[in-house]
């Protein structure tokens, strides 16, 4: 602490402050009595009502919330197979066809699939957002269960094959409770990542499945009304409950350690 | 089981999955940059109507109207700019900021790294929103400013919808990613070190610049990529924030894609976009390796 000059204090606290005053605004006029997000007039759950008639925005809402399940569900499967498989062996292929689409602009994972999708004749719509976002989301999950794994200690397998288990009965038994957190971890993450998903889905969803994210767009490039406000509210709520659940199951994993 | 049949299993249904999501769609775009369009946009089919070598042929001319005009190569520069002096201003942010958690007590760090992360997880378009809100016309803050400017008889200059906008949205977005590969690095740093230059004679100055930031470098290296290659590519942020003439490359690319459809061109935009975000990584990664020997 004796190190830390004021000024270093001073810059790191402005910059806490430029992270959350953007935020902190946009809750605060979701409240605003207002149709402009100028100035505060008073305290109204206005828009909240507004949010909670636009048939639109609930459609969007439901699909997003299911898009978001069925991706968490598949693509912690799947990363959940692929980090055992990047701990456990030497490969070659997988750790890059994993990490890639994480580094890379999304804008270009969202163009080949849409030209993928098209040529193979799928129309866009829930399915093709679906199989993008598990995608995408495969990586994030693998990087966690991985670390997990690195944690672990590999003698309390070695002691169970010891004893008679069978590999799978050592995995299933031993490995797989200990590792729990971080695929419990890595689905909610799973999950935050494919309702907040906004490039990938601008590509690959069809008129009839409009996301959260997507109708969020449309709002504000067409007619900004404290209803993005508050549906932003909402949505900040969800998100940090999850990540409040992600950091109590394993700590680290929301920093994609 | 024999260990080759469980190798496969295990890392069979991941491996297939990211081939025919990722590989393959990657590879087709590669193929595309090279086809014609379609009649009615998109790619020429590859069965159907049209001539034999629009159908089977492959082409050099979206790559020929790619280094005719000077348009396209002048927009790569443009968004080439745009991600240095974003990936600039994010590290003059970062890292007081990660200077400030990697020195603050034990208990409290894993707290102030968790509060640098945490607006990550909210909605990308919700941070570029409240943007909207704050450099808008009627908000607090752009009458504060042009009354600033007003007091030095400047004209008053419109926030939103300009470079400055996007400049402030690419840098508040991406912002984490440059802080935590500092924080990783700052955090390992011995004292021991500082305390050593200090019994030498240096100065605080002379003890950051000589001997903090040096060994900080393959963590700047890494936020720099971090924030560098996404950048290059982003296209809603100036999309929300930028005016009519503040469009990147990746505005163009998503032009293309939907509202031209002309994919071929458009894959050849993407394509330089993947070599030069797949070069920038290789030459961070390249650049890290050599400041370790």
């Amino acid at each position: 602490m004796k190190r830390s000059s004021w000024w270093l204090y001073t810059a790191g606290i402005a910059a806490y402050l430029f992270l959350y005053l953007p935020l902190v605004i946009v809750v605060v006029f979701s409240f605003n009595d207002s149709r402009l997000n100028a100035e505060w007039v008073g305290f109204t759950w206005h828009w909240y009502g507004v949010l909670f008639n636009d048939d639109q925005m609930i459609e969007a809402a439901w699909n997003s919330l299911l898009i978001g399940l069925v991706t968490s569900f598949i693509s912690t499967v799947l990363g959940t197979l692929a980090g055992y498989a990047m701990y456990r062996y030497r490969l070659r292929l997988l750790p890059v066809l994993v990490l890639t689409p994480i580094a890379i602009p999304e804008i270009l994972m969202g163009v080949s699939l849409l030209i993928f999708f098209v040529m193979i004749n799928l129309t866009l719509g829930m399915v093709s957002i679906v199989l993008s976002h598990i995608a995408f989301c495969i990586g994030f999950v693998a990087i966690v269960v991985r670390s997990r794994l690195t944690g672990l200690d590999e003698s309390l397998t070695e002691a169970a094959r010891d004893l008679g288990a069978t590999p799978w009965e050592a995995f299933r038994l031993v490995t797989l409770p200990l590792i729990m957190p971080g695929i419990v971890a890595g689905a909610l993450m799973a999950f935050t990542l494919s309702i907040d998903d906004f490039v990938i889905t601008f590509f690959t969803a069809g008129p009839d499945s409009v996301t959260l994210p997507l109708q969020i767009y449309s709002m504000i490039k067409i007619a900004v009304t404290p209803e993005v406000n508050a549906v932003s509210t909402l949505l900040m709520l969800l998100t940090l409950v999850l990540i409040v659940i992600a950091t109590r199951l394993a700590p680290g994993a929301v920093r994609g350690e | 089981m024999s260990p080759r049949a469980q190798k496969w299993l295990i890392s069979g249904p991941p491996l297939g999955y990211l081939l025919v999501f990722f590989a393959i769609p990657t590879f087709i775009m590669v193929l595309a940059s090279f086809r014609y369009v379609g009649e009615l946009g998109g790619l020429a089919p590859l069965v159907g109507s049209g001539t034999p070598d629009e159908l089977a042929g492959l082409t050099l001319e979206s790559y020929q109207r790619f280094f005719e005009d000077t348009i396209y190569l002048e927009l790569f520069l443009k968004s080439f700019l745009y991600a240095t002096v974003t990936t600039l201003l994010c590290l003059a942010v970062a890292y007081p900021l990660a200077l400030m958690i990697a020195r603050s007590d034990k208990r409290w760090r894993e707290l102030l790294v968790l509060l640098v992360i945490l607006p990550f997880w909210s909605n990308f378009l919700i941070r570029v929103y409240a943007w909207m809100i704050i450099l808008g016309p009627q908000s607090g803050f752009a009458r504060a400013v042009n009354g600033v400017l007003g007091t030095f008889g400047a004209e008053p200059i419109p926030l939103l919808f300009s470079p400055i906008a996007v400049i402030i949205g690419l840098v508040y977005v991406h912002l984490p990613f440059m802080v935590l590969p500092l924080y990783v690095n700052l955090e390992k740093h011995d004292p021991a070190l500082l305390d050593a230059a200090q019994d030498l004679g240096a100065k605080a100055w002379q003890r950051f610049w000589r001997v903090t930031f040096p060994l900080s470098l393959p963590g700047v290296y890494a936020g720099a990529a971090l924030v560098f290659i996404p950048a290059l590519g982003i296209f809603a942020i100036p999309d929300i924030l930028g005016g009519t003439d503040g469009i990147l490359i990746g505005n163009v690319i998503k032009q293309q894609f939907l509202d031209a459809r002309d994919w071929p061109f458009g894959s050849v935009l993407s394509m330089v976009l993947t070599v030069l975000a797949i070069g920038f990584a290789g030459l961070a990664a390249w650049v890290a390796r050599r400041q370790r020997l």
